[in-house]
């Protein structure tokens, strides 16, 4: 609770709903009652999943595997960038510098592409998430499309690159900064 | 039940890595509590807010802008909402289930859902610095149309 400040705007709706309550009170006892329900329906589902993200950051390591996704890893480099990706959390510009330690490291491009698609919208975590919120149907659907498209696209990316410019990625990633 | 099962595979997981190494499980815990007290204030905000929105606005309204009838127009606003803003899953979610119960159809948020996740344009500058030009503008240009394609089986898959 260190960053109150960082609650400010939820306060700031919860005033404008007291507001709305003291003039229109039909209103905002259902703005309420529709909060109150939000609340109910996606917080119980977090604490697991936050539980289950810091217990794979702990004990997958990232340096061990990177060694079994360079040039010649064939498909399991494969299998194990979409794992690697689908096992993160965050945003996907938390993946940059993840790619850029696994591009210094010597792993595959379209491994790298395969990585940051995957990390990108495979996101277990996330994809439990996705099925308590949009239903199965929606969310291993949309898994399964993905999971070829990222694949697609990696080689289709690294097709249209010329050898100069994959060198070019490889050169900038090869000094630590 | 699908929040049961979840509580119940976690607890096993946890008791695992407890027994296992009790130092790294307290780690994990520092790190889940860490990333659970950062996502909170937006998370709440977005929430409240939907809760608040979504009660004011009508579903007919909402239909009108971005439902099933919508088509094309419909799916070419939420995926640019989608390829701009950066709104993490978390709240993302919430929201399109919320939006879904109001009257938005299932493609129009499926294209949301995906290129909020694969696109992203305010991170575009930085993901060139790390990777080049072309293949910031080849990844982010392939995922754009990619989502379109994953909107169209959806909306096949799920009726």
């Amino acid at each position: 609770m260190k960053n109150l400040k960082a609650y400010g705007p939820f306060l700031g709706v919860l005033a404008v709903d007291m507001v709305i309550v003291a003039l229109n009170r039909e209103l905002g006892l259902e703005i309420i009652a529709n909060t109150g329900k939000n609340f109910w329906e996606m917080l119980g589902v977090l604490p697991p999943i936050f539980l289950l993200l810091g217990l794979l950051d702990v004990w997958v390591p990232r340096e061990t595997v990177v060694k079994f996704m360079g040039e010649r890893s064939g498909v399991k480099g494969v299998l194990l960038s979409i794992f690697l990706g689908a096992a993160a959390a965050g945003p996907l510009y938390g993946a940059f510098p993840v790619a850029s330690v696994m591009i210094k490291k010597g792993v595959k491009l379209t491994n790298i592409l395969i990585f940051l698609g995957a990390w990108s919208t495979l996101k277990i975590p996330m994809f439990l998430f996705e099925i308590s919120s949009l239903g199965y149907e929606f969310a291993v659907t949309r898994w399964i499309v993905n999971l070829f498209g990222i694949i697609a696209m990696a080689y289709l990316i690294e097709s249209v690159l010329t050898r100069e410019e994959i060198d070019e990625v490889y050169k900038k990633h090869a000094v630590d900064f | 039940m699908f929040t049961a099962v979840l509580y119940a595979v976690t607890m096993i997981f946890f008791l695992f890595s407890l027994a296992k190494d009790a130092k790294k499980t307290k780690m994990a815990l520092i790190k889940s509590w860490k990333s659970f007290a950062n996502i909170l204030p937006p998370f709440l905000t977005v929430l409240s807010l939907v809760g608040l929105a979504l009660t004011v606005l009508n579903p007919d309204l909402i239909s009108r802008i971005i439902g099933a009838k919508t088509g094309i127009k419909g799916m070419l606003i939420t995926s640019a909402i989608g390829a701009i803003t950066l709104i993490p899953g978390f709240v993302a979610f919430p929201l399109a289930a919320s939006l879904l119960e109001k009257g938005a159809g299932i493609m129009q948020l499926a294209v949301f859902i995906s290129t909020l996740m694969m696109v992203g344009v305010v991170t575009l500058p930085l993901e060139i610095s790390y990777f080049g030009r072309k293949e910031a503008f080849l990844r982010n240009g392939l995922a754009y149309i990619f989502s379109f394609f994953v909107a169209f089986i959806i909306g096949m898959v799920v009726s």
